[in-house]
């Protein structure tokens, strides 16, 4: 019998893990990028909004498989109007058990993480999780901030996670290789390709979604640190110069005399 | 201005690291470094060629920690009082910098790709829509944070070396622990690489992958991936580029038996010379090509590789 309390006290682990899934909308990936109002607006006009591909792909996905093979709970919380709930239904189809907006239309990096940070203090979560960055304003800020207004460890960018008892193990590309880390529970991750593969949400999922509880908080004052002043398009490239495929000295001329690449 | 600048060394100093101390000179003010890693006094003396005044070093943190790195940057910040604190927009940038920014409540622009115009008061260039677009994003707080984009700006030798100085940054205990690290065998870092050959589904398959290795290795570069080679296991996870693979920005890019799909064309918009080698002129990427060569990819290559061969012999 003693024995037995002996063996069970060594292997602590996390019950009933309390996962946060950290999502923001971004525009579908084929979305035409156009900016109104002088420049300082992106063009909303005809662009379908999407569950920000790292945050659904790698993120929530991964934040489900760990919750399904530990047990436990998974929450996601956007900060957002609600002209993005339809955005939080996608990510409750795909397996979510509940979800929180924060109200407010959100527009820098600190406004968001704070909000956020606020409801996680309350809720005492084991893992945060979040994508690597947007692919709408690819800041990779808002992790590390929450994270630091936590006063958790933060590791960025990690293409794999696993968790064992408390500690959690990662695996991130680093310039020339690959590197292992591990760090204790709770902890702020952001998530990279490599994590997790795409889940399709099923009909079942789908209808589920409708009824799964969704919260809405009211946002705490917070001043935006930065602000998008304008916005622009690349100048549109000079014609492509086609080469004879026979003739591909002529090529690596060009790359060098022309181009100086090589 | 006092501006304060974070690098990590190895026993060199990484391209990016002068990247980022010419980018703080070229603000203008006294430039501070603080820094971690082993590189020794001298090494770090160097930076004073690229507009260093001095460097501080704490070689007890570890900079795979966050916590300890953020710890050491703010105690910098106030020993120099800083008024904007740059890193290179790497992987250490990405945990620290965020972190840094709810520190000191400081507004952090990531990613930038030119000097802050400070005009009006103080904003700075970065690529957003994964680089289909642009923005100025101003800062609002006193204290400013600004991650470079690597490969944005040339190192720059202005003046001569400085002094170096040991920094105690007070980090505490690192709650990241260090298990393992692999360094593939021979292979040149996609993220670093100034030249990439990359490959697509017009490759037919794994086993014909030889000719686009071939081609990597008489130039020197790295190879990568379209994300459909990727996904179907023909090639490793790690060589995917585009929207959710990796962003490069190489000098030279070449596309074989790639479409361009609007997803691959956002991680590789920023490479300064771009060739396309497709069977179908009519295909997308040749749009977004400076050079482009309508071909057979099995027939192309090897061509390609030969001429290649020929210009470094004769070199």
């Amino acid at each position: 019998m003693r024995t037995e309390l002996l063996t069970f006290a060594t292997v602590k682990s996390v019950e009933n893990m309390k996962i946060l899934v950290c999502i923001s909308k971004s525009p579908d990936t084929t979305s035409k990028i156009a900016f109104t109002d002088g420049n300082k607006q992106f063009d909303e006009n005809g662009v379908q909004y999407i569950v920000n591909p790292y945050d659904e792909w790698y993120a929530l996905v991964r934040g489900l498989e760990l919750k399904e093979t530990l047990g436990g709970n998974l929450t996601i919380i956007t900060v957002g109007t609600a002209a993005d709930e339809a955005v939080i239904r996608k990510a409750l189809a795909i397996g979510a058990d509940d979800a929180v907006r924060v109200d407010a239309d959100a527009k820098d990096a600190y406004f968001t993480a704070m909000q956020i940070a606020e409801y996680a203090k309350t809720n005492a979560f084991d893992l945060i999780l979040t994508g690597k960055e947007t692919i709408n304003y690819n800041g990779s800020q808002v992790g590390g901030m929450i994270a630091e207004a936590l006063d958790l460890p933060f590791v960025s960018l990690a293409t794999k996670l696993d968790i064992t008892g408390t500690t959690a193990r990662m695996e991130r590309e680093i310039v020339g290789g690959l590197q292992v880390v591990e760090a204790n529970l709770p902890l702020v991750v952001s998530c990279a390709k490599g994590m997790a593969e795409q889940r399709i949400p099923n009909m079942r999922g789908i209808m589920a979604a409708r009824t799964k509880p969704l919260q809405v908080v009211a946002a705490t004052a917070v001043e935006d640190l930065t602000t998008y002043v304008e916005y622009g398009l690349p100048a549109a490239k000079s014609a492509v110069k086609m080469i004879d495929p026979n003739n591909m000295d002529e090529l690596v001329e060009l790359l060098h005399n022309e181009a100086k690449v090589i | 201005m006092n501006i304060l600048v974070y690098i990590n060394t190895a026993s060199n100093l990484a391209k990016s690291a002068l990247e980022a101390v010419t980018y703080a000179s070229k603000i203008g003010g006294s430039v501070s470094v603080v820094a971690t890693g082993n590189a020794d006094d001298t090494t770090l003396a160097t930076l004073g060629e690229y507009g260093a005044q001095k460097v501080m070093i704490d070689r007890s943190a570890s900079a795979d920690d966050a916590q300890q790195v953020t710890r050491l940057v703010a105690k910098a910040t106030e020993a120099v009082n800083a008024d904007v604190v740059i890193f290179s927009h790497d992987l250490i940038a990405k945990a620290v910098a965020p972190r840094l920014s709810v520190r000191l409540k400081a507004g952090y622009i990531s990613g930038a790709v030119a000097v802050p115009d400070m005009s009006n008061g103080f904003s700075c260039k970065v690529n957003v829509f994964s680089g289909k677009a642009f923005a100025q994003v101003a800062v609002n707080s006193a204290k400013k944070i600004i991650s470079l984009l690597p490969n944005s700006i040339q190192p720059e030798k202005a003046g001569a070396a400085c002094a170096v100085e040991a920094f105690d940054g007070a980090v505490g205990s690192a709650a990241i622990k260090v298990v393992d690290t692999k360094k593939p065998e021979g292979e040149i870092p996609l993220p670093e690489a100034e030249l990439v050959v990359s490959a697509g589904r017009g490759m037919k398959g794994p086993e014909n992958w030889g000719i686009v290795e071939d081609l990597a290795k008489a130039l020197g570069a790295a190879t990568a991936c379209s994300r459909p080679v990727a996904d179907i296991g023909w090639r490793p996870h790690h060589e995917h580029v585009g929207q959710t693979g990796v962003a490069i920005r190489p000098n030279l890019y070449i596309a074989a038996g790639i479409s361009g799909a609007i997803q691959h064309l956002a991680g590789v918009n920023g490479s300064k010379v771009i060739v396309v080698i497709n069977t179908d002129a009519e295909a997308p990427f040749f749009k977004a090509a400076d050079y482009g060569v309508v071909g057979d990819v099995f027939d192309v290559l090897p061509k390609l590789t030969a001429a290649v061969k020929k210009f470094h012999a004769a070199q």
